[in-house]
């Protein structure tokens, strides 16, 4: 749909509720010159097409390749990931948290919806909704085993609500048999949930 | 306030609905009030925290019945109201019925890129140093303030320890309330997981939040 579709006036009778409501919002915005439509499309097309978890799969395929890097992903996570052009809004202050064979990280945030938008473009529905927002910080196993991931009862969980301003990015653990692999081919490995803590990497042979 | 958003630790909502290739929006509407809110918020008519308060402040069965871009569409209403930028009844007729109000800036298409770089970062300067160092076994406060808070519910008078100091940060519970940044000391507070939910809770599980200095008080 193109951007002045707030001047059709055709019959919008086979619209909802909630699709008239925002068309009378941004008609209204429009026109009294508070919101120029093109830039919605500009911020849509953004987070639509140019953001998304492939930014995130870079900086953790090149911790796990470069150890200087990843040092700096330890020590200065925003300016670490800032050099590889990842920057700006949900991301001004970002940590980096790295799993281990004694503890799995995990992000959450139960009060709104906080999520770093640069490295893993925006939220799914499940992340913003109440069933994960609610048992993620009280039975973070049972909210795992729903997504497929069973951890060893020996590694310990530690869940981060994010209920500032600071914005937390997963590393996850490298695959074994990776040791040949390029960052490239790395990057592949790294799932979307899997910088959130919901998931695992996937395994070398998965991708054959 | 003790809202419906402050979901941490209730029961009943079910398993988590997990999408394969789940697309970026579900609907055009979804689109337009995506982008409608941050054109909004980049107007500088609010911040983020008076945005969100806005979002949070619906009534809780509004909240929990409504889609997630319902919430954000409710509360650019509530908050073009609350400006004086938009009146109720031109909400209700769905056009303007006056000419429009002074408005801070208007964002262009072209500025997007640069704006959206820029982002909105919380960190300010800060004159006094910070009171608690990582390591410090700190309390959070028992408060239940009417207004906007950051620190949710389940972690109420606990005791746990600081794991990192992030510096000064804009204060939500005073800037969404149009009182000034009042920036405070940052930290992350990590608990146990029995400490947060007795004796019966996993034992290898640890859960932190961030909190603001004015949260926590020494052990």
């Amino acid at each position: 749909m193109g951007h002045n579709h707030h001047h059709d006036h055709d019959d919008h009778s086979h619209l909802s509720g909630i699709e008239l409501r925002v068309r009378a919002l941004e008609s209204i915005l429009v026109e009294k010159g508070y919101v120029d439509p093109a830039a919605i499309d500009a911020l849509v097309e953004t987070y639509e097409v140019k953001v998304g978890p492939r930014n995130g799969a870079k900086v953790v395929a090149k911790a796990w390749a470069d150890p200087d890097y990843r040092e700096w992903l330890r020590t200065d996570a925003t300016a670490a990931i800032a050099s590889l052009g990842f920057i700006g809004r949900q991301g001004e202050q970002m940590v980096a948290v790295e799993n281990t064979p004694d503890q799995h990280n995990m992000v959450v945030c139960t009060l709104c919806s906080c999520y770093p938008w640069p490295v893993l473009g925006l939220p799914p529905v499940w992340y913003k909704s109440a069933p994960y927002r609610s048992r993620a910080v009280l039975d973070p196993r049972g909210v795992l085993a729903e997504f497929g991931v069973h951890l060893p009862e020996t590694t310990r969980i530690r869940i981060w609500d994010s209920t500032a301003e600071v914005r937390y990015l997963v590393i996850p653990m490298r695959p074994d048999g990776t040791e040949d692999m390029s960052q490239e081919a790395l990057a592949e490995l790294v799932t979307r949930d899997s910088m959130i803590g919901t998931g695992l990497a996937r395994q070398p042979e998965a991708m054959r | 306030m003790n809202g419906a958003q402050d979901l941490g630790g209730m029961m009943g909502f079910g398993p988590v609905a997990i999408e394969q290739d789940e697309p970026w929006f579900h609907a055009e509407w979804e689109r337009r009030a995506f982008g409608l809110t941050l054109a909004m918020g980049a107007t500088g008519s609010w911040n983020i925290d008076m945005s969100r308060h806005a979002r949070e402040s619906l009534p809780p069965a509004e909240y929990l019945t409504s889609s997630y871009y319902e919430i954000w569409t409710k509360g650019v209403e509530k908050l073009v109201v609350a400006s004086g930028l938009v009146s109720t009844e031109e909400l209700t007729r769905g056009r303007s019925l006056s000419e429009p109000a002074p408005i801070r800036r208007v964002l262009k298409a072209e500025d997007v890129p640069a704006v959206l770089a820029r982002g909105g970062p919380a960190e300010r300067p800060i004159g006094q140093p910070a009171r608690f160092a990582v390591g410090d076994r700190v309390r959070t406060r028992n408060m239940h303030p009417q207004g906007h808070t950051r620190l949710p519910r389940y972690a109420r008078g606990k005791t746990g320890v600081v794991e990192l100091v992030h510096g000064a940060h804009v204060f939500p519970d005073a800037n969404a309330h149009g009182q000034g940044e009042q920036p405070e000391w940052l930290y992350t507070i990590c608990f146990s997981g029995q400490e947060l939910w007795g004796e019966q809770a996993d034992s290898t599980i640890n859960v932190s939040i961030d909190a603001w200095e004015s949260y926590l008080e020494p052990v």
